[in-house]
């Protein structure tokens, strides 16, 4: 059937903030998707919460509304657009609880929309645990044994039947929240409760476990016509008990024959023709018992997924775009294969590679938990290679963890190795190799790990083969047998005690270089017309390099990590476009599956390898471009930078020399002495004695941290000796693996000043600072963590003159060539720099979305020579930074919940997986705005739980006041109680913890408060402070912990209460800017 | 120890690789599988007879050999080439790892290949004659055999695998209806034809490809499955005349793969070798009387000529990925045949519905004949 004409305008969802269980796989599915409605003709509206998407982009959709996911929002949209159609299957589960919200309030009714992709009924069915059971019963398959219970008692009536370990499983929930194993009667009391609460239907599955059984997933296609494929398999090398997005994964499954194999396609056509998944991407999760082959379905998501996404890339088969085909009617045979451009998309992909992805952790942040049914991972990368070995270990090298492949020196006695081996966590791949190197058998590594013996064995032969390599001298034979094996230069450099650079030299005196293959969807029986490349060591590459002469190479930003995510990746995408623009052949590489920029049509070449010194230079001189763009991957390839330098590569924009003196406190601090620009007193210490002296000298409070980190790892303000001390010993304690550089950067800390940032171009002659942003948490609280508004709510002029000054004197001083990101903290009335960033920030994105400018591709072409004064208007260039006539503010989203037992409170060390933003008239509006896209609803009346540290008792008056002005009761302990009083404020007492009950726990949960305020008091505190935040927390309560974003919540509060918040989209906003900007740069 | 071996094809192209299963030569047609599962079907595959098989996906064996897959008594390929094999297999229902299978049945395998480049090869050039030595590593004199192989074009093979007299196939039997009886002439025929066909509750005899029609009748069969097979369907002229007599008495018939090749010459019409053939479990196959597709098996480098039949047989289905014809049926007679594997093994089981079809003209015609 030919697409249908009866729809002209649909709206697509999008998934929102980044969290852990949704991550930039559904910025990837929503583009793809959005770009195939609007190239059959379709108007495409778009509503998402996050402006660090290439989604949210001015030219993608046709109208583009950053507004919170919410059902009101979303009517809003829908009043004001009246799409026929929406296509919520692109936008993960945010997406489809979305629309199942919207449809039982009536709305989806009420505007006459039609679903696309995924019924009601469908959704229903594949969600609702319950539901599901019957349906799959209905078509006869066999299903774990489960029951579903509303409450403990029931519970444990069900734990009877079933026996332990139970699998709970929260109904409606992404990624596993409010999931886990309960091993006994307590465990599960504990584990329901939690789901209970987390589910927002209140209903837990209790589940019969296929712990330790194999897990499969296959993704596939069905389209109106009945017509079915199977786009890819998967096969979890971790087995059941972990969540698939905290495993290692391999596709295709490698351990089943054809029989097994196709029994299970078998029962994925049944389970989709049964839930009803008519037209689109769905994805299936098997168990089998690993000795009797009883197979059960595990779980279906009628949707694209982590899971479709990292399919598409392993394929090249475009999931996403094909089920935006599908559901405006096309069927899979009227579509064409993309990468073959000759082969319909009606076939399944066959594949002639092994393909491995490995979750990427923030345990740093948040301490080693074992792995569950919980998604803990908050990023990944995918590996190609011809064989499993290499595949994992260049996925392993891929992760920047430190290893440079199955890498793994430690040792342990056979009992912790047994511990480290039966419980599952993230290095446990790595005890893998230190039980095999112990000579443990693989069958008993296989037994202990319930890992499938064939992976063990095959990490068994890399074991061997580097007993072999370390046993042996360095031969052509052996070295072309270990880079098969997927050995790593820096690898091969240990094992054989020399340099890497010695490694590639002797590699290349024995002509051993990579070969480079297709991705192509059918293993080599086609001509494939895309170039999208892996690198492999065997006899012949595919294709020839690229022929055009301007080639320039994009260095992606890797794995998705806390304080580096989507915000890079948009950074790398947004350059492709403008190279193309500029007559450039854009070549990306990268590593990440969940990404725009690892899809295949978003640079002219893509090579899909690990960010390494290794992998790059192989495809540098390959290829041999022009240069190289190392300024919007975040720090991966800037860490690379230096290297790639010396070997002679040249780097386009921003030079080495110009990223050092950032980076080095000392020189920095003499080119800011040198501009007379003030930064706050600091030093460098390597060792107690003088950083204690140097800390004396300054005067606390004080900021700490080691040189070189990102997203403030370590961070941490200090307020006297001894703290200073605790401070030392824990960097001493974690020291040795991952700091490079051991010295410690100690700061005057400016309490109580306003920090802003900026991002500018420059290009050596002019700067453009494309955007002030003035944050709402005071400094100290990391600023990838932080609010903040553009343009800046409160800043003076005079301020904000000093910071233009400052901004230009210094992207001059530093030789910028594009971007440049500058901290600055005001303390009245005074401005200083805190630290300055050569290179894409964090903020590119969400400046770009506020102010209709490209500020990224801007920088590529800034890079690739053009000037700002030909780039820009004269009055924009001239007058920048340009205040737009609305508010655009940003919000972190924070990962708290999926880490039981953490305090949930800003600091200097960044959190933060995600950000949402709000766009309105005025600063109250848009931070109402990005509070409620955040996921917290500030409420319009009801109670109000106050306390506050000390230093925030004078501020938190004002708050308190118009709280009660506006009609909230008070509730605070009582000393705040006492203190609110002396002001004529009246609050009503509850107990603090310890002092009868009820007392403020009790009243959290009770639900007795619409909003809790409290401000942590020193970082050692845990006690009645953190039993608050964190209850809150997991009740979902609305809890500020920070004093300035509770007198911008208030002013929220009171425009929301003035007059409801409406929606524009983005081209509406951009019409009312004083200047315009051509769209193509 | 893993000695070394050497592939030669007739293009000149030596490859080194390391021997993984039996010591010894061979010679034959080189062609590529892109199947990802199904390797022991694919080595057991009669219709393998007499060529080199190099599969595409680069680890084979992972799950070693199972005593359900097998699709003949052995393996009829000449030899075996991929990039790894697998020593420690692991699958509940495994029974032997592929290299001992391998050497067991003395098939000379090479492992350690870039099969990706070779297949891009085999794509450009087309199947080549190549030769496989473990004992012959002086490249141009092996490259001297492969030029010497015997091309598929001409040669019967069916001859070569076809049982030597009739037999009863009773496995996975499951009573459904009355007791139809189908022979099945057995070209080469895989056990998974037979296994589609019991259990549609089917009594199935197997007989030689050069039983007569007489013969083939007086075991008065309610219809007559053509089987796949190896190699070229022209010089298989003696089975031709016998399915045009069996035509003439208007038996239901089934082909499949050759059968349906050897099928359309009964019908006059002609057969072509096509440039690289067609070897996966991945083909799109459309029915273009209900328009949908299905994701088919298909193993074969001969196809039949549409233009060269007569107007009585229509085409029934195409290939969506170079519209080659894929099926036929004949409009006054009950017979009709595919040349993609309906049975799959391996592949996806999205054609079984055929083997019903086949199953309703027997019916019909039997209640034609005895109205009760």
């Amino acid at each position: 059937m030919p697409k249908r004409t009866d729809i002209k305008k649909i709206l697509v969802i999008g998934s929102g903030s980044i969290v852990i269980g949704q991550g930039c796989e559904f910025d990837y599915s929503g583009t793809q998707g959005i770009k195939a409605l609007r190239e059959d003709g379709y108007e495409v509206v778009l509503i998402n919460s996050n402006p660090a998407t290439i989604m949210t982009d001015p030219e993608l959709a046709d109208r583009t509304y950053i507004e919170p996911l919410t059902p009101e929002f979303l009517e809003e949209v829908l009043k004001r657009e009246r799409p026929q159609a929406i296509l919520p299957t692109l936008g993960g589960q945010t997406a489809l609880n979305l629309t199942v919200a919207a449809a039982e309030r009536g709305i989806i009714e009420k505007y006459g929309v039609e679903l696309l992709g995924a019924r009601l009924e469908t959704i229903r069915k594949a969600e609702d645990r319950q539901l599901f059971k019957q349906c799959m019963q209905q078509i006869g398959l066999d299903l774990p044994k489960s029951l579903v219970v509303t409450d403990v008692s029931e519970a444990k009536q069900a734990a009877r039947e079933l026996g332990f370990p139970l699998i709970v499983r929260a109904s409606f929930t992404l990624g596993g929240t409010g999931g886990g194993i309960a091993y006994h009667l307590d465990d599960l009391r504990q584990k329901v409760h939690a789901a209970l609460e987390a589910s927002p239907v209140k209903k837990v599955l209790l589940e019969e476990s296929a712990l330790g059984w194999k897990e499969f997933e296959l993704e596939v296609m069905r389209d109106a016509k009945d017509n079915f494929v199977v786009v890819c398999s998967i096969e979890n090398i971790d087995p059941m008990g972990v969540h698939t997005g905290d495993s290692l994964t391999v596709a295709p499954a490698m351990t089943l024959t054809d029989r097994q194999y196709q029994q299970m396609r078998d029962e994925a056509k049944k389970v989709v023709s049964a839930i009803g998944v008519e037209t689109g991407g769905c994805n299936i999760q098997f168990a089998v018992h690993p000795r009797t082959g009883r197979r059960v379905v595990v779980e279906i998501n009628p949707r694209v997924s982590r899971s479709s996404a990292l399919a598409s890339k392993a394929t090249g088969f475009p999931i996403a775009k094909i089920a935006a085909k599908l559901a405006v009617g096309y069927t899979l045979d009227e579509i064409r294969n993309d990468i073959t451009k000759a082969t319909p998309a009606c076939f399944e992909p066959s594949i002639d590679y092994v393909v491995v992805k490995a979750p990427r952790f923030a345990f740093e942040k948040f301490g080693d938990f074992p792995l569950d049914t919980a998604m803990k991972s908050v990023g990944e990368v995918m590996a190609i290679g011809r064989t499993f070995k290499e595949s994992i270990q260049k996925a392993l090298r891929g992760l920047e963890g430190g290893k440079a492949g199955f890498d793994f020196e430690g040792e342990a006695d056979a009992e912790t190795l047994l511990k480290k081996l039966s419980l599952p966590s993230s290095g446990r791949v790595y005890w893998i190799k230190a039980a095999l190197r112990s000579g443990m058998s693989a069958e008993d590594v296989a037994e202990t790990t319930q890992i499938d013996p064939w992976f063990i064995h095959q990490f068994k032969e890399l074991v061997d083969f580097e007993a072999v390599l370390s046993a042996s001298r360095p031969s052509r034979e052996l070295l072309r047998q270990a880079k098969g094996l997927g050995f790593s230069d820096v690898q091969l450099a240990r094992l054989w005690k020399r340099t890497p650079q010695a490694m590639r030299a002797l590699r290349r005196r024995h002509g051993l270089r990579p070969a480079f293959k297709l991705v192509d969807t059918c293993a080599g029986e086609f001509r494939s017309a895309t170039p999208y490349f892996y690198s492999t060591y065997e006899d012949e590459s595919d294709a020839p390099p690229g022929k055009s002469r301007k080639k320039v190479v994009i260095l992606g930003s890797g794995p998705n990590r806390i304080g580096q995510g989507i915000e890079f990746d948009y950074c790398c995408v947004q350059s492709a476009l403008a190279l193309r623009a500029l007559g450039c052949e854009s070549i990306m590489v990268n590593c990440n599956p969940e990404t725009v920029s690892t899809d295949y049509d978003t640079s002219d070449r893509l090579y899909f390898e690990p960010l390494t010194f290794e992998n790059v230079m192989d495809i540098v001189e390959r290829e041999r471009p022009l240069g190289v763009i190392v300024q919007f991957g975040g720090q991966t390839p800037l860490n690379l930078a230096a290297a790639l330098e010396k070997a002679g590569v040249p780097i386009l924009g921003t030079q080495v020399r110009s990223i050092d003196i950032a980076e080095d406190r000392r020189r920095f601090g003499a080119a800011l002495r040198e501009l007379g620009i003030p930064a706050p007193e600091n030093g460098i210490a390597r060792d107690l004695r003088r950083a204690l002296a140097l800390a004396r000298s300054i005067g606390y409070p004080v900021m700490a941290r080691p040189s070189y980190v990102l997203g403030g790892r370590n961070m941490q303000i200090i307020y006297d000796d001894s703290g200073l001390r605790d401070y030392m010993e824990r960097q001493r304690a974690s020291r040795g693996r991952a700091e490079r550089h051991p010295s410690l950067l100690i700061d005057r800390f400016l309490a109580d000043a306003t920090e802003v940032d900026v991002d500018a171009v420059c290009d050596g002659k002019d700067v453009f600072i494309a955007g002030v942003m003035e944050h709402i948490e005071e400094a100290g609280i990391h600023s990838g963590d932080s609010a903040c508004t553009l343009p800046p709510h409160s800043l003076g002029q005079a301020a904000l003159e000093t910071i233009r000054r400052h901004t230009t004197a210094l992207a001059l001083k530093l030789e910028v060539r594009g971007l440049i990101n500058i901290q600055f903290a005001v303390k009245d009335g005074a401005v200083y720099i805190l630290e300055a960033n050569p290179r894409a920030s964090r903020t590119v994105p969400f400046v770009s979305k506020a102010t209709g400018i490209p500020v990224a591709r801007l920088a590529t072409s800034v890079m690739l020579g053009k000037s700002l004064s030909r780039l820009l208007p004269r009055k924009l260039l001239a007058e920048s930074p340009i205040a737009p006539p609305y508010t655009a503010t940003k919000e972190a989203v924070l990962p708290f919940i999926k880490f039981p037992g953490i305090d949930p409170r800003l600091g200097p060390e960044m959190k933060s997986t995600g950000e949402v933003m709000g766009i309105d008239v005025d600063f109250p509006r848009s931070f109402a705005k990005s509070q409620e896209a955040s996921g917290l609803t500030l409420p319009a009346s009801g109670s109000v739980f106050i306390s506050v540290r000390d230093a925030d008792k004078p501020e938190v008056l004002h708050v308190a006041r118009s709280l009660r002005q506006m009609g909230f009761s008070l509730v605070a302990t009582r000393n705040t109680r006492e203190f609110l009083g002396r002001h004529g404020i009246e609050a009503e007492r509850v107990a603090k913890l310890g002092e009868g009950k009820p007392d403020v726990v009790d009243l959290i949960k009770q639900r007795s408060v619409s909003l809790v305020i409290n401000t942590p008091s020193t970082q050692r505190s845990r006690s009645d402070g953190y039993a608050i935040r964190r209850t809150a927390l997991e009740l979902n309560v609305p809890c500020i912990t920070n004093i300035h974003s509770c007198q911008a919540a208030v002013h929220a509060i009171a425009a929301a209460r003035e007059a409801r918040l409406t929606v524009k989209p983005l081209q509406e906003y951009y019409r009312q800017l004083p200047y315009r900007f051509p769209a193509e740069t | 120890m893993r000695g070394e071996a050497l592939l030669a094809l007739e293009d000149g192209t030596v490859l080194r690789g390391r021997s993984c299963g039996a010591a010894g030569e061979a010679c034959g047609e080189a062609v590529f599988n892109t199947a990802m599962t199904g390797y022991q079907e694919v080595l057991t595959d009669p219709s393998y007879h007499g060529q080199l098989v190099t599969m595409t996906y680069p680890q084979i064996g992972n799950y070693g050999i199972t005593a359900e897959d097998n699709e003949s008594r052995k393996p009829w390929l000449a030899g075996f080439i991929t990039k790894e094999l697998c020593r420690n297999p692991s699958n509940w229902q495994s029974i032997e790892p592929l290299d001992f299978f391998l050497r067991k049945h003395g098939i000379v395998a090479i492992e350690g290949i870039d099969t990706r480049a070779l297949t891009l090869r085999l794509r450009e050039k087309g199947a080549l004659r190549a030769a496989l030595s473990t004992l012959d590593l002086n490249p141009r004199s092996l490259l001297a055999k492969a030029r010497r192989a015997p091309s598929m074009s001409g040669s019967d093979l069916v001859r070569e695998v076809s049982c030597e007299k009739a037999y009863r196939w009773t496995e996975g039997f499951r009573q459904r209806g009355p007791a139809l009886h189908v022979v099945v002439y057995d070209f080469g025929a895989k056990f998974g034809i037979l296994r589609c066909l019991a259990r549609q509750g089917l009594r199935v005899t197997v007989v030689p490809a050069s039983l007569g029609a007489a013969e083939a009748l007086a075991l008065k069969p309610d219809g007559v499955l053509l089987s796949n097979g190896p190699g070229d369907p022209e010089p298989v002229a003696y089975a031709v005349e016998t399915i045009r007599r069996l035509l003439e008495r208007r038996l239901p018939i089934f082909g499949i793969c050759l059968g349906h090749q050897l099928l359309g010459l009964a019908l006059g019409g002609k057969t072509f070798k096509l440039k690289f053939g067609h070897h996966g479990l991945n083909h799109p196959v459309m029915d273009l009387e209900t328009r949908g597709v299905a994701i088919t098996s298909q193993n074969h480098g001969f196809c039949v000529d549409l233009a060269s039949l007569p107007r009585e047989v229509r085409t029934t289905h195409v290939s969506l990925n170079d519209g080659t014809s894929e099926g036929m049926a004949h409009s006054q007679l009950p017979a009709f045949s595919v040349q993609y594997h309906p049975e799959a093994s391996a592949g996806p089981h999205d054609s079984r519905g055929l083997f019903v079809r086949f199953k309703k003209l027997m019916l019909e015609r039997r209640q034609s004949i005895s109205p009760c």
